[in-house]
């Protein structure tokens, strides 16, 4: 494909992204209150959200929290955007790991009980799921010869079979990034938790709305990598990786609404273990192969 | 309707209510009322908070938490208070440790009586809250224009 596809990709995600984003989290929110036998807000509520977020008064503990917000947001998009225009996957793993970090310092930053607990936990969620992306970008590598996004798409065969163990690896460790439930423990996308808003607790006004933003532009870029799995450089590829994405984003919010929360320690060893079962199991049989 | 009152989000707060009432808070949550249908949602949160439920009276213990929760919550923000109790101390009125309503601890701007008021009277009041956000909002605005 021409470098222009690529540019193309991401222009498109810059600006339609967080407008899929926000119609995805209006899915989320109206399957929900289907799911619990209730109608439901419309689907654009999480752009009312965000707009009366924008218009609230900011109250803010400290002068870098919302800096710190910021750049979370910024190095998103960028993470994104980088995933979109074919670059590096290890690049695009550890600016998505950069990004996160600086939401955790936000949280860190301000004095609130919550948010640092909330801070803490998002740190053992990352540390579960940092291995199995990880094991997926070396997987990738072995099947394809390369590390960067085009060359995946281009090695002109879907890379879902020989890499079946990492694929269900990564949509166990989906629930974990997209936050839900029972991954839930650090920022929950719900109103309610046991420990307030966790990280988010003391985030208002312009600051929350840019983190719900960060969100839509998160849950697009990791329905992407889900979408990869079944890219072959075809449009066939394309519109398979397409549905089985916003199949996933259903089995998501299946997951959601049937479990409870878990406690860090589970919630790290069952990361491990299957990370390291399925991703390493992975890795020996492509050896093999 | 503006932003705003598209998606007002509710910190309901327990002053010394007998729970009657905020089970009946709660109820508006259920899927026969189910207020999320107009972007109603209940936080734990005042920072992200618009409106401000309480029930039940203020009681000399409780008295700096309900003006803290307040004071935490960012402007635009209105203060519904739900039940008799909140609204003028109900039959605890005249008990040592009550000081009386929601409203002799901070501004309250829509009264739902009751004993337990009804998740109907909840959301209506909520609802005549929001016409009066909308108009606090509409005044910052003009205020932050003149400046």
């Amino acid at each position: 494909m021409s470098d222009w596809i690529w540019i193309a990709m991401c222009v498109l995600f810059v600006i339609i992204g967080p407008l899929i984003g926000c119609i995805l989290a209006g899915i989320d929110r109206k399957i929900s209150a289907r799911m619990q036998n209730r109608v439901g807000p419309p689907i654009l509520q999480p752009l009312y959200d965000v707009k009366k977020f924008l218009a609230k008064e900011q109250v803010t503990p400290n002068k870098v929290q919302d800096f710190y917000v910021m750049v979370f947001l910024l190095f998103t998009i960028v993470t994104g955007a980088m995933f979109f225009a074919g670059m590096d996957l290890l690049l695009v793993i550890f600016s998505l790991t950069l990004a996160e970090t600086f939401l955790v310092l936000a949280a860190y930053s301000s004095g609130s009980v919550y948010s640092q607990i909330g801070a803490q936990r998002e740190l053992y969620v990352a540390m579960a799921f940092e291995p199995i992306i990880l094991l997926m970008a070396i997987c990738y590598y072995m099947h394809t010869g390369s590390f960067s996004v085009s060359g995946i798409i281009e090695s002109g065969s879907m890379s879902v079979i020989p890499l079946l163990g990492v694929f269900v690896a990564f949509m166990f460790g989906l629930t974990m990034k997209l936050r839900k439930s029972p991954f839930d423990l650090s920022l929950s996308h719900h109103a309610h938790q046991d420990i307030v808003r966790g990280m988010a607790t003391e985030f208002s006004g312009r600051t929350y709305a840019s983190l719900e933003i960060a969100h839509w532009y998160e849950s697009v870029m990791l329905l992407g990598m889900v979408a990869l799995f079944f890219a072959d450089g075809t449009w066939v590829g394309a519109a398979v990786g397409i549905v089985i994405a916003l199949l996933a984003w259903v089995l998501e919010i299946w997951i959601d609404n049937g479990f409870a929360r878990m406690t860090w320690q589970t919630a790290l060893k069952s990361g491990w273990v299957v990370g390291l079962v399925l991703g390493v199991g992975n890795v020996a049989v492509l050896l093999l192969m | 309707m503006s932003g705003t009152t598209k998606s007002p989000w509710l910190l309901h707060y327990d002053a010394s209510s007998c729970n009657g009432c905020d089970i009946e808070v709660l109820a508006c949550l259920t899927p026969v009322y189910d207020v999320e249908r107009f972007g109603v949602i209940n936080t734990g949160d005042p920072k992200q908070a618009d409106i401000f439920l309480v029930t039940g009276a203020v009681n000399d213990q409780n008295k700096e938490v309900v003006k803290q929760l307040y004071d935490q919550m960012p402007e635009p923000k209105v203060v519904v208070a739900v039940g008799v109790c909140a609204c003028s101390g109900g039959i605890f009125r005249d008990c040592y440790n009550i000081l009386g309503g929601v409203d002799k601890v901070i501004p309250v701007d829509v009264y739902v009586p009751g004993c337990a008021a009804r998740p109907e009277s909840i959301i209506d009041g909520v609802v005549k809250g929001l016409d009066v956000l909308e108009k606090k909002r509409l005044k910052l605005r003009e205020e932050e224009g003149k400046r």
